[in-house]
Order: C-alpha cells, then sequence, then structure tokens
C-alpha cells in the first residue's frame, strides 16, 4: 500500500529452539495508514506478538527477521540501535499486556514519565512535569499532580495500564502498538481503557494497531483486521466487511466459538477440534486444514495463498472460501 | 428466601469471610447467602477481588469462614473437622483456572488421576486403574495412550482434561469450577465448556461455576449470581437476568461485554471508576460509588436482597425494574 506509515513486506521470523526451527512469522505483509487502527487478531502461538516485536525491532536476540519493515520512509530493519533507540519511544510507542512489567517497580510514576520525554523532546524538567501532569489527567488519573509521586504498585490495574498508555502517548507517536491492552484487565475496566486509547487515536491522528484473541476487541474499535493463524496472515479485510462475510473457515470458527449473550444457556458451541499444529513440525498445506471442516482436495497438500476475490481490500488463504460455498 | 428448591444440595447461609493482612482487615466475603438445587449449575461472575473465588473455597472448607454456615445435603461442614470432613468432601470437587500448574509436572497422569482414589482408600489396584481408565476415557482421553505420559506433553486444554477428569475420579455431587476456561484460547474454550455440561449430565453433577466472563457464564448456567465487593447483588435464572438485570452493577457489566459486530458501535463507557478496596469497603450499599443512582440512602443502608421478578433477586435501593 503506497503512502501508508507502516508497511510491513514479506516478513519472516524463525527462531532455534532445541526441537527445530520455529517459523514464528510466515511471509507477513500488513500495512496501517496515518489515523488508522488495524487489528490483529489470534490464539496464541499464532505470531501475533511477535510479528509486533519485529515491528518495533524488539525480537528475541536469536531470532532471524527478513523482508521488509518500512515506517515513515525508512526500513526499520537496516537502522542503527543508536537510531532505532531514538525512534522508539518517540514516534513508535507501545503498550504491553501487563503494566506492571511494563512499569518499572521502584521509580515513581513521575520519574517514568518525566525520563520518558526529556529522552525524547527538549524540555526542561519544569516543563516535562507539566506536561506530565497532563498526560495523566488526559488519560484520566484523578488528582495527577499528587499520583506523579506515587509508585506503580500504589495503582490498580486499571490505573497502571492508564499510566503505560500515558508514558507511550508522551512523545506524541505516529503509530501506538497496543499488544493485548486489556486482558490483564477486568470487563469494566477493558472499556474504558479502549475508549481511551480510541480518544486518544482520534484526537492525535495516530495510527494503532490493536493486538488481541478477542473479535470483540476489533469488532467496533478497528478499521481494518488482519486475522493469523500458524505464523500467517489468513485473512485480512476492512472490519464491516470482514465480520458482514467471513471468507476464511477458521475466522467463522473463531467467532462462532465465542459464547454469546443472545444464546440460551445450554446449547453446545460450536467448538474447533483439535489444536493448532505444532510450529516446529510446517504442514505441507495449508495449517488449518486438520481441524477445518471444509478440508478437501487439495487443502492438505499445498498452501492457499493470499489473494481477494470480488473486492481487492478482503484477502483470505483458503481454496474453498466461504460464499463461494453457498449454492455451489 | 432465595429459594432453589425445597431441599438444595449446597445451601450457605450469611458467609462471611475475612482476611487479615498487614493488620488489616480483608473483608472478602461479607454475608453471603445461596442455594444450589441438585442437578442445577450456578454461574457467579464478578470482577477480580470481589470474593467469588474465596466464596468457593469457604464453600469447600479450604478457607474458614468467620460466621455463617455451608450446609451440604443438609450437613455443615464448617462444623465437620477431620474424618467426617474428610468424607464429605470426597463428595465435592474442585476445578481451578490454571490446569497445567494444578498437575504435579513429576507425576504421570495415570497416577495424578488415580491420586484421590488413594487418599479415599480405595486399596485394590485393579480397581483403580479401572476407575481411571473411565474417567480419562470420557473426557475424551485415550487411557492406554496418556497415562503413562507427564504433563508437560500436554497442553493447557488437554491438562484441564485432565483436571476435570481427576474431579470426576471419586464420583462427587458437586463440582466447583474456579474460572476453569479464562486460561485457555477461544478454539479451546468452547470444547472443555461442551466437555463440561458433557460431564454434567453424564455424571448428574450439581456445579457452582465462578467466572468472571458473563458470556461464559451465562453459556452453562441456569441461574446466575452477581458478586461486587464481597457482596452478592442480584440473583436469578440466567436468561431473566441478562435480558432484564435489576441491579445497576449487572447492567454496567453486560453493557461492559465487547460485542464482536461492527454495527453495534461500543456505547462510551460512563466514567464509573473503578471498584474501591475491599479494607475499607463504602458504608451502606458498597456499589454506590461507581453506580449512577446512588443517593444518601445508599450510603446509609445496607440494601438487602429482595424480589424483583419471578426468582429474580436484587440487593439495591433503585433497582431497574
Amino acid at each position: 500500500m503506497s503512502g501508508a506509515l507502516l508497511s510491513v513486506e514479506n516478513a519472516v521470523v524463525d527462531l532455534p529452539t532445541p526441537r527445530g526451527n520455529l517459523r514464528a512469522v510466515d511471509h507477513v505483509d500488513l500495512a496501517v495508514g496515518a489515523g488508522r487502527t488495524l487489528g490483529i487478531v489470534g490464539e496464541s502461538g499464532c505470531g501475533k506478538t511477535m510479528l509486533s516485536r519485529a515491528v518495533l525491532q524488539l525480537l528475541p536476540k536469536k531470532a532471524k527477521l527478513s523482508g521488509r519493515v518500512m515506517f515513515d520512509g525508512q526500513d526499520l530493519t537496516t537502522l542503527s540501535a543508536e537510531k532505532l533507540r531514538k525512534l522508539r519511544g518517540r514516534s513508535l510507542a507501545v503498550v504491553f499486556q501487563d503494566p506492571m512489567t511494563s512499569l518499572n517497580p521502584v521509580l515513581t510514576i513521575g520519574t517514568q514519565l518525566i525520563e520518558t520525554i526529556q529522552e525524547h523532546l527538549e524540555l526542561d524538567l519544569a516543563e516535562a512535569r507539566q506536561r506530565s501532569i497532563e498526560l495523566l489527567a488526559a488519560v484520566g488519573i484523578p488528582a495527577p499532580e499528587q499520583r506523579l509521586a506515587q509508585y506503580p504498585h500504589q495503582l490498580s490495574g486499571g490505573m497502571r495500564q492508564r499510566v503505560a498508555i500515558a508514558v507511550a502517548l508522551s512523545c506524541e507517536p505516529k503509530l501506538l502498538i497496543a499488544d493485548e491492552p486489556t486482558t490483564a484487565l477486568d470487563v469494566t475496566i477493558q472499556a474504558q481503557i479502549l475508549d481511551l486509547l480510541a480518544r486518544e487515536q482520534q484526537r492525535r491522528h495516530m495510527a494503532m494497531i490493536i493486538i488481541t484473541h478477542d473479535l470483540g476487541v476489533v469488532a467496533g474499535r478497528t478499521d481494518e483486521v488482519a486475522v493469523m493463524y500458524a505464523g500467517r496472515v489468513v485473512e485480512r479485510a476492512p472490519t464491516p466487511a470482514l465480520f458482514k462475510q467471513m471468507r476464511m473457515p477458521y475466522t467463522e470458527a473463531l467467532l462462532a466459538a465465542l459464547p454469546k449473550l443472545d444464546v440460551a444457556p445450554h446449547t453446545p458451541l460450536p467448538a474447533i477440534s483439535g489444536r493448532p499444529p505444532d510450529p516446529t513440525r510446517p504442514l505441507k498445506g495449508c495449517s488449518f486444514s486438520p481441524r477445518c471442516r471444509y478440508s478437501a482436495g487439495r487443502c492438505a497438500s499445498e498452501k492457499p495463498q493470499l489473494c481477494s476475490a470480488e473486492t481487492p481490500e478482503h484477502l483470505y488463504a483458503c481454496f474453498h472460501p466461504i460464499a463461494a460455498r453457498v449454492g455451489a | 428466601m432465595l429459594q432453589a428448591a425445597p431441599n438444595p444440595l449446597m445451601k450457605v447461609e450469611n458467609l462471611v469471610v475475612e482476611y487479615s493482612v498487614g493488620g488489616k482487615t480483608i473483608h472478602a466475603v461479607s454475608d453471603v447467602s445461596l442455594e444450589i438445587a441438585r442437578g442445577e449449575t450456578l454461574g457467579l461472575v464478578g470482577e477480580s477481588g470481589c470474593g467469588k473465588s474465596t466464596l468457593g473455597r469457604a464453600v469447600l472448607q479450604l478457607r474458614q469462614a468467620v460466621s455463617g454456615k455451608v450446609l451440604f445435603d443438609g450437613h455443615d461442614l464448617t462444623t465437620l473437622k477431620g474424618e467426617p470432613l474428610r468424607q464429605m468432601r470426597r463428595r465435592v470437587q474442585l476445578i481451578f483456572q490454571d490446569p497445567i500448574a494444578s498437575l504435579n509436572p513429576r507425576r504421570r497422569i495415570g497416577d495424578i488421576v488415580a491420586e484421590p482414589l488413594v487418599i479415599a482408600g480405595v486399596k485394590d489396584p485393579e480397581e483403580r486403574k479401572r476407575r481411571v481408565a473411565e474417567v480419562l476415557s470420557a473426557v475424551g482421553l485415550d487411557p492406554a495412550l496418556v497415562s503413562g505420559r507427564l504433563p508437560h506433553e500436554f497442553s493447557g486444554g488437554q491438562c484441564q482434561r485432565i483436571c476435570i477428569a481427576r474431579s470426576l475420579v471419586l464420583n462427587p455431587e458437586f463440582v466447583i469450577c474456579d474460572e476453569p476456561v479464562s486460561a485457555l484460547d477461544v478454539s479451546i474454550r468452547a470444547q472443555i465448556l461442551n466437555l463440561l455440561e458433557e460431564m454434567k449430565a453424564r455424571y448428574g453433577l450439581t456445579l457452582l461455576f465462578i467466572a468472571h466472563d458473563l458470556a461464559v457464564v451465562k453459556a452453562v448456567s441456569d441461574r446466575v449470581a452477581v458478586m461486587y465487593l464481597g457482596r452478592l447483588c442480584e440473583v436469578g435464572p440466567s436468561e431473566q437476568l441478562f435480558a432484564r438485570p435489576a441491579h445497576p452493577y449487572t447492567a454496567l457489566l453486560i453493557e461492559a461485554i465487547p460485542v464482536p459486530d461492527p454495527d453495534v458501535r461500543p456505547t462510551q463507557s460512563v466514567p464509573v471508576g473503578e471498584p474501591p478496596s475491599p479494607i475499607a469497603p463504602p458504608s451502606g450499599c458498597r456499589f454506590r460509588t461507581r453506580c449512577p443512582r446512588a443517593d444518601a440512602r445508599c450510603a446509609s443502608e445496607v440494601p438487602e436482597l429482595r424480589l424483583v421478578a419471578t426468582g429474580q433477586f436484587a440487593a439495591c435501593h433503585h433497582p431497574l425494574i
């Protein structure tokens, strides 16, 4: 996609393990434009976090990345460590799942915010402090001035995640990656944090990537969704189009397997049988085919490529996409 | 009040559980009463720290209650000790959230599942083997293939199957499931929920199903109880409770669930803040600090659970119905 702020081109991440090579990310292409939100959905081990680490250039030391990660006109895979450090936190920010591990437990909230701001922006202490107070207020933290002197353990999980978001937003990033930002939080807090992210994203015209295992989280809050399975993007579409007409059987099965409030109690759930394949033993054909109820013919022997049918934005990797079967 | 059936299998009366942490008292469960009928699944929902797991443990006497009764099949478990309590516990089992952590990594699956039989004094190894094979097959595992293997050889979903098999090996009547699927992936979660339903039918179980996910709870429960900060807010038949919640907290929980449909725009959540500390819970109604309907009475008077619709009870001075 031209004009995208971030574009990941043909990314492959290999991790050596005692059991052999683990291909965590397998030829992934993605793009996000300024002011847009991309959702990456998948179950644990599907490669969604490794993909975000590849974008941030924060992969484990032993991991091998090939392909390009173009961000704001430069290929991040070719940048020096020093240049990357300047970029991360400044224009490329991240919010992780567990706010307790992303905040330093022995530094006050104020120190962590002011340090980040002074590292990247030319502000003196008083200005950085003032900006910190404004940021905490913006993310909905009551009495922000007093909070500056507090340590992470003195705050609740929801408040800590707000602080982590304030740190991420502190230097007006162009892209914010939120990796399972609400998974560790309660449902009422989850809604508040997702609203906060959406509000700040719009206000700052940031690009945002939300990584989650919950299709419910991406439904109302993203422009585009990429569904990952066994390291590959298996379906990618504008959010309304995806939910209107899922083409990839895995996406359909994932949505069907969610318990829903409008279904009567004791209705058996349409579960997906089996489990994801062992990533160190790649399958020859479609990696979902052993669990797919539509699997037939070449599904087990040939890998379907990501392609589009009627609209160029809606891509899927399947030989037997869902709508084509209707009436066939 | 809260009558589920004339002769409930489990009856919790005015249960109070408190912890002492650094000289301060945490009011984990405050004056909770519940009944669970034979063959029923009661769902228990609430946010973390609301006391739902503590309640489950106090029912099993793994946590001592300050006051109140836990009547199982007419026997008050809080007054039992030693052998009589052990006898009773065989009829009540528990399944935990983290299936991998609840299996001893150094023991073989066959021995792990047989352990309750050993403790219960089943001496005949053939008899134990037969029972283990039966429950392993029931949860969808091949006894010949899995018995000799170690827990690390299994995925999270399979470990939860093993935990379920272990909980069923003594033929219990009552099983407490404490967040049994929250550590599992979406595709595996549905398999385990279906399995629990099958096991319930096959072994005639009564379940207390504790979870924070309302949709998961609704999928398996006949009735649902909602807890907030140690107190019961609302109890009622699942369908009815989700269709017409009476307590503002229940309504807030339902509204907060993300709906997997882009046409349903997420309602901009009202800034309702966070639960206060259970060390110093608010006076009167504990939900009042986050409640849009709260007034002076809510601060001074603890609302009693009272009937709001057929079979539905809410502890609120200003119920929605």
